[in-house]
């Protein structure tokens, strides 16, 4: 099966606290891949790193077939990112964010104005186009603010607790693009402590205290620990965590 | 009574926890008084004079050599016509010009005597004012014993007109504005913004559904910084008393009333905005361009309102800075009783009262 | 006496045009567990805000604890907790600041109702002089609740208090509620995670500013009326939107690693029906389906496309 990411050892320490310690993990093309772990485990650390965004203090990286320690220009080229914090320029309207996200990739003028067509008319948004952001009910901003982010047609999309704050029908129906999004090839690394979420997910990895404890498909886990539902897996793989922030 | 002490508690805990803006307040009236005491230096040297005589005449050119041979002044340039001394002035050639009668030396002995005129770049209007006096000095101490025979009739007459600044007003006449500005800092902005932090924490929902009453929330708000007021004012007083010798003329007790007064109007202001805005950052900024610019602009701290244009001169009347300023500047620098003031005073307590009513009914105990 | 009665509350904002409470009546009774469940913008905070005198109804009217939201919401004030969405903490006090700064609002102290928040305090008390703000999630609603509580309030709300806290200390959260009603206190809680929704006595499911179901977690289950199933395959993606197209499904959506089918209620489609064309005319792989017992989210589902 052909990698998108290949992590090999990987560690960041900040002073004497080794936020993340140690990882290794393959993450396969078109997978929807789920990073789990509580608060203050070392999932945003260990993302940023994938992303190019932060150094590795050792170990090795390649994402989407460039090494993140010598070429974090070329990654962030290859890769989308969404998360819960910021998505969307509020006061510009639904249309200037898509031309906006779509420029800075680096997309041509004359796809950026195809696409968006496409995409206005698949979200059914094509009457609200020229509406303001911060007007859109939630729901309507996480799926446009997901849809901006796989804009550029990435080969691997970050999605950092993309769902934070969001009712159940919103998750449900932004679940829905993650699929879509998978099926036509595009690999998703998603991080979360929705425990439910994590059935979605085709492999898990579930990080405690900085390191990897656990890295399988959601049914083989629930196997393994004898649990109902990933959230009980999650308790188990959990309770020896000494970290809590 | 116990609510109101622990509210006042907390408010304090939030302004000590927060070191840094407090270091600020209090660092701001310190940074800016030395700005205006020094940065405006009262040292004078080579100072270039110019010398406006019609003719030549003995008398004039032996006080000219007079004058160049005084470690303050060198004759610079000698003029013919007084049309020459606007721009030589204003490109810095001259920075005083004595300007003579025509037929200067015989007039001296006439029924109505001679006219010496000194003209003077008063930019900066203590060194000006040196410059005049040194001037005058000299100039008088020629005539007296230079000049062969008394002058007995008419006689000279030597008229001084200050360029450029006619107030001459020096440096502790910034004293009133930078009060008038550091206490709209402290009071309006600080206290609404702390108010409006409450709003976007969601803390002001929470409070408003405990039995306290909203009167005990809003004087609990503002007790601190009155007290920062104060030290603040404390500070102020000391330092333009001792460093930049503000005469402090007229009745300390009304100094601080009408100080007092204006503390309590900036707190009303603060209030009234944080009942009108739901964010720190939209809080700020209305306290910025609404009340602070115009301290600035149009309190007649840094431009004399005089010399505006009467529509600024009439939007003025509403910054209460303007009142403040004017009173402060009439009890401190200027000496006058506080009868002089009672018209700034009314104002003053007017806007007070005004604002504080319309901020207190405004302050819901609901959300809406 | 019923600790919560509502009649015909309606609120609307800007001028009437948006309806965020549209005619709610609803009993609670003294000493119940009530949760109400439905998504953002359902009009639960409002409602929330109605009830603890934040806010004045348009029409319609309330008690609580007997006395009326709009004449005697002074005295309602002494005597509700109120936990809003956001924890409203002071970030830079202390946890042992801010619960003494509340108790004093209240004109009470830690002491003297220490008894009633013991049991979620002494979990805190290690970090008793870190600041609020540093503390995690779990630990901020820790808190939040013993500041709503330290007045011994009768009639305790609390706003989407589970909203971006992690799992254990979700679950946590609702023990420690669990205690709280052997104290005899009233407890509307709001959420938006429906699996929470067993944990009440009693619960109202809300959408649209209105309560679209009411009812003990087992009654509302057992009013499902309708036959769930449980469908996967290879291909996933495909598999759901091809389900969809098949006459005689009501609903179909992702559920974890299955999606969930929903029959029309007078179909005659049977397992083996959708079967046959999932694998014959859609050419799926795999496909594994089995009936499966609905769950609050399957309800609430169910309730919401009726009122459509």
């Amino acid at each position: 099966m052909e990698n998108v990411i290949e992590v090999q050892n990987l560690v960041k320490k900040f002073g004497n606290f080794t936020a993340v310690d140690n990882i290794s993990f393959e993450v396969h093309k078109g997978e929807i891949f789920g990073f789990l772990g509580a608060n203050g485990a070392g999932k945003t650390t260990a993302m940023r790193m994938l992303c190019g965004l932060s150094y590795p203090t050792s170990g090795s990286g390649i994402v989407a077939g460039f090494d993140i320690r010598t070429q974090a220009e070329q990654v962030k080229r290859q890769i989308g990112y969404m998360s819960q914090r910021f998505s969307l320029y509020e006061d510009l309207t639904v249309l200037d964010n898509i031309e906006l996200f779509g420029g800075i990739y680096g997309v041509s003028k004359r796809e950026i104005a195809e696409r968006s067509e496409q995409l206005l008319e698949k979200l059914q948004f094509t009457s609200e186009k020229n509406k303001r952001v911060k007007d859109l009910p939630q729901g309507w901003k996480q799926k446009l603010a997901f849809s901006v982010a796989v804009f550029h047609r990435p080969q691997i999309v970050f999605l950092d607790e993309p769902t934070g704050g969001v009712d159940p029908t919103t998750r449900r129906q932004f679940w829905e693009m993650i699929l879509e999004t998978a099926h036509n090839g595009i690999t998703v690394f998603v991080t979360t402590h929705y425990m439910d979420e994590a059935e979605y997910c085709h492999r898990v990895s579930m990080m405690v205290d900085g390191h990897i404890e656990a890295l399988d498909s959601p049914q083989n886990l629930k196997l393994k620990y004898h649990a109902a539902s990933m959230g009980e897996v999650f308790d188990l793989i959990a309770r020896g965590a000494k970290r809590s922030d | 009574m116990k609510e109101f002490i622990a509210f006042v508690k907390k408010e304090f805990l939030h302004i000590f926890r927060d070191v840094r803006t407090l270091l600020i307040l209090i660092g701001m009236p310190v940074v800016l008084i030395m700005l205006f005491g020094f940065a405006i230096s009262v040292e004078i040297r080579n100072v270039n004079v110019g010398i406006l005589a019609p003719q030549h005449e003995v008398l004039i050119d032996r006080l000219a050599n007079k004058i160049d041979a005084s470690e303050y002044f060198t004759v610079a340039k000698w003029l013919t016509s007084d049309q020459e001394i606007d721009p030589l002035m204003k490109q810095g050639k001259v920075d005083v010009v004595l300007a003579f009668d025509n037929r200067f030396a015989s007039r001296l002995y006439t029924k109505d005597g001679a006219q010496l005129g000194i003209l003077v770049d008063a930019s900066n209007p203590n060194i000006a004012a040196s410059e005049a006096m040194y001037l005058m000095g000299i100039v008088q101490n020629y005539f007296q014993n230079n000049t062969q025979q008394q002058i007995k009739t008419g006689g000279l007459s030597t008229n001084v007109r200050m360029l450029y600044n006619p107030q001459l007003r020096s440096s502790y006449n910034f004293v009133p504005g930078i009060m008038g500005l550091i206490l709209i800092i402290i009071c309006a902005l600080m206290t609404s913004v702390s108010i409006v932090r409450e709003k976007e924490t969601g803390t002001m929902e929470v409070l408003l559904v405990s039995p306290i009453k909203p009167i005990v929330i809003v004087f609990a708000k503002m007790i601190p910084y009155f007290v920062i007021s104060c030290v603040v004012l404390l500070i102020i007083f000391v330092l333009s008393f001792t460093l930049l010798h503000v005469p402090m003329a007229g009745s300390l007790f009304w100094i601080v009333i009408i100080s007092m007064l204006y503390v309590i109007l900036a707190l009303s202001i603060g209030l009234f905005i944080s009942t009108i805005v739901d964010s720190q950052m939209v809080a700020a900024l209305i306290t910025a361009v609404v009340f602070m610019l115009p301290v600035l602009m149009l309190s007649g701290m840094l431009f004399p309102l005089e010399s505006m244009p009467k529509f600024f001169q009439w939007i003025s009347s509403i910054v209460p800075a303007r009142w403040f300023i004017a009173a402060i500047r009439k009890l401190m620098i200027e000496g006058l009783a506080v009868q002089y003031v009672l018209k700034e005073l009314a104002i003053l307590a007017g806007m007070t009262l005004i604002i504080l009513g319309v901020a207190l009914k405004k302050f819901n105990d609901r959300l809406e | 006496m019923a600790a919560i009665q509502t009649n015909q509350l309606v609120k609307t904002f800007n001028a009437g045009k948006v309806s965020a409470v549209n005619g709610i009546s609803l009993t609670v009774e003294a000493g119940e567990l009530f949760g109400i469940i439905g998504p953002d913008g359902a009009g639960k905070t409002t409602l929330f805000r109605l009830l603890t005198t934040l806010l004045k109804p348009d029409s319609g009217s309330a008690t609580i604890d007997g006395l009326d939201m709009v004449k005697d919401y002074k005295q309602i004030r002494s005597r509700v907790g109120y936990m809003p969405g956001r924890f409203s903490l002071y970030p830079d006090l202390t946890v042992i600041e801010n619960l003494s700064f509340y108790a004093s609002v209240f004109g009470t102290t830690i002491q003297q109702k220490y008894e009633l928040i013991k049991d979620i305090y002494c979990r805190l008390e290690p970090f008793a002089d870190r600041k609020a703000g540093k503390l995690s999630g779990g630990m901020k609603q820790k808190l939040a609740l013993c500041c709503a509580l330290i007045h011994a309030p009768s009639v305790l709300f609390l706003d989407e208090p589970t909203t971006g806290v992690d799992p254990s200390s979700r679950r946590e959260f609702w023990d420690m509620l669990a205690k709280l009603k052997t104290h005899g206190i009233t407890i509307l809680v709001s959420t938006a995670y429906m699996d929470e929704a067993s944990r009440c006595n009693r619960l109202a499911m809300m959408n649209n500013g209105r309560f679209i179901g009411i009812g003990t977690p087992q009654t509302i289950v057992n009013e499902f009326d309708k036959t769930l199933l449980a469908i996967r395959g290879d291909e996933m993606y495909r598999l759901l939107n091809d389900v969809r197209n098949i006459e005689g499904i009501e609903e179909c959506y992702t559920f974890g690693d299955v999606h969930h089918i929903r029959l029309q209620k007078d179909t005659n489609l049977k397992m083996t029906d959708i079967e046959q064309i999932l694998v014959h005319q859609y050419h799926h792989t795999n496909v594994k389906m089995e009936p499966c017992q609905p769950t609050m989210e399957d309800c609430f589902m169910n309730a919401s496309k009726k009122e459509r």
